[in-house]
């Protein structure tokens, strides 16, 4: 099994999506992680046969992140769940819930707090 | 254009363990669109890294799930053993490949036994359902529980389970196979539950690759994938067939779910044959520091467990992706076009785990 991870900036996501989606890949996962810099991260993870790639890029999750569920079309779930568990924007989804696919007391429960002792 | 109506399908239905909620769109008696609705038991476990140390989060991630909940202590266990560079002693990869398989059977079982009740085969259920309690007596014998075992750890198993019960193990095994065999029988090839399941629900093999499903879901359109062949745990030593279905339907998947249960004891007698002696677990030292992606078969698919540390006591991320949430947009897609009497075998038919699915 190959794995491979590569770092992305936000601007090229739907390029390398689409690149990706030429050379044959099925969408395994997407994963929102807050980062103690500030910020969040946000792993694509692909498959192909057994072999896996991944992208990654870091946005501060001011403006809206881009959907690639028009190239992936099974991406609007998981789109949907980083909106309602870390409170992220993205834009474009094929369905979109609006706030309303996890029933949370807490909104974005996973985003940014303040700074927590470990 | 017929009468078009919005029926709501759950969060409570007879055919649900467990709550989703179905918008369905419907024009006469054909559903032409289904909006789903998840979250009415989001539990937020994944944010209990902030809680609970690497050690303890094994038992959080054992109790995503109360059927295949060995698989995901197995998960994690292994994400973090991979991150700290831990090499598992060899009887406790053996272990892990009988529990593996036992979750395995008795995830499926469970499965055969709600599906005969959807279709109204009441017998064929409680039969289904007998023959998994013997399953869950082998867990309770081996490890004091039947939903939750806490037999996993990281760097290896908690306990050790003694070869003479892993014979009487064997003794189990062919008693449950000698029943399967006429369960399995009835449940493919009744005329009756034939016709409730076969043409039901078909995806063609590049629509379940391009609808991301996995598991016996993926299998069922004829697609050979099973993540056992990645090799982890003892799998490599263990020799199987990956199970599949060219009817892509929900017989298909029937099929490859049914098959698998014989295939798992298949593997339990070549891992009770082949365990070495010896210890199982090593002695873990430190903290992980690092990032790492387990890929699993669970019973209902491919799970994936995305850890991430940074030397401190408590790990800064774990994602599970279950299997379920990869099958809801192919179930969807399966509900569009259908009768509204198949929408409960439809939603059966990815073996729906929503505790799994909204963690």
């Amino acid at each position: 099994m190959e794995s491979i991870l590569k770092e992305i900036s936000e601007e090229t996501l739907l390029n390398e999506a689409q690149a990706i989606r030429a050379e044959g890949y099925r969408l395994i996962q997407i994963c929102a992680t807050t980062v103690k810099e500030g910020g969040y991260e946000i792993l694509y993870s692909f498959g192909k046969g057994y072999d896996e790639m991944s992208i990654r890029f870091h946005t501060d999750g001011k403006k809206p992140v881009q959907s690639i569920s028009h190239i992936f079309s099974p991406a609007w779930l998981y789109e949907n769940e980083i909106h309602d568990l870390f409170g992220l924007d993205v834009c474009d989804m094929v369905l979109d819930f609006r706030g309303g696919l996890y029933r949370t007391s807490v909104k974005a429960p996973f985003a940014h707090k303040e700074e927590e002792t470990k | 254009m017929g009468n078009r109506s919005v029926v709501p399908f759950g969060p409570q239905h007879p055919v649900l363990p467990e709550p989703i909620h179905l918008d369905l769109v419907l024009e006469d008696e054909k559903v032409v669109d289904a909006i789903p609705s998840i979250g009415f038991i989001h539990r937020g476990l994944e944010k209990l890294v902030d809680k609970k140390d690497f050690n303890e989060m094994v038992y959080v991630a054992e109790r995503i799930c109360g059927i295949c909940s060995f698989g995901h202590g197995f998960g994690y266990c292994d994400a973090v053993e991979h991150i700290m560079n831990i090499e598992v002693p060899k009887r406790a990869d053996y272990l892990r490949t009988i529990f593996f398989e036992l979750s395995r059977m008795h995830s499926h079982i469970l499965w055969l036994g709600l599906m005969a009740d959807a279709f109204g085969f009441e017998s064929l259920f409680m039969d289904s359902w007998r023959v998994r309690e013997k399953i869950l007596d082998m867990f309770e014998a081996a490890t004091g529980g039947r939903v939750i075992f806490s037999i996993v750890k990281i760097g290896g198993m908690r306990r050790d389970v003694p070869n003479e019960m892993l014979r009487e193990f064997l003794k189990s095994l062919d008693d449950i196979e000698r029943d399967l065999e006429i369960i399995i029988r009835t449940f493919l090839n009744d005329r009756a539950v034939k016709g409730r399941l076969c043409g039901v629900g078909v995806l063609t093999p590049e629509q379940v690759e391009e609808l991301g499903c996995c598991g016996p879901y993926l299998r069922g359109s004829g697609i050979r994938r099973d993540t056992r062949k990645l090799g982890y745990a003892a799998y490599d030593d263990i020799e199987f067939d990956i199970v599949t279905s060219n009817d892509c339907d929900t017989y298909g998947r029937s099929y490859v779910r049914a098959m698998e249960v014989l295939q798992s004891i298949s593997i339990i007698r070549q891992a009770i044959a082949k365990i070495p002696d010896g210890p199982v677990d090593t002695v873990v030292k430190g903290f992980p520091n690092g990032e790492y992606m387990t890929r699993i078969e669970q019973p209902r698919g491919e799970a994936c467990f995305y850890v991430k540390a940074s030397g401190k006591k408590f790990i800064d991320r774990l994602r599970v992706r279950t299997p379920t949430f990869a099958n809801i947009p192919a179930l969807t897609q399966t509900l569009r076009g259908c009768d509204l009497a198949d929408v409960p075998i439809l939603v059966l038919a990815i073996d729906p785990c929503i505790s799994c699915t909204e963690r």
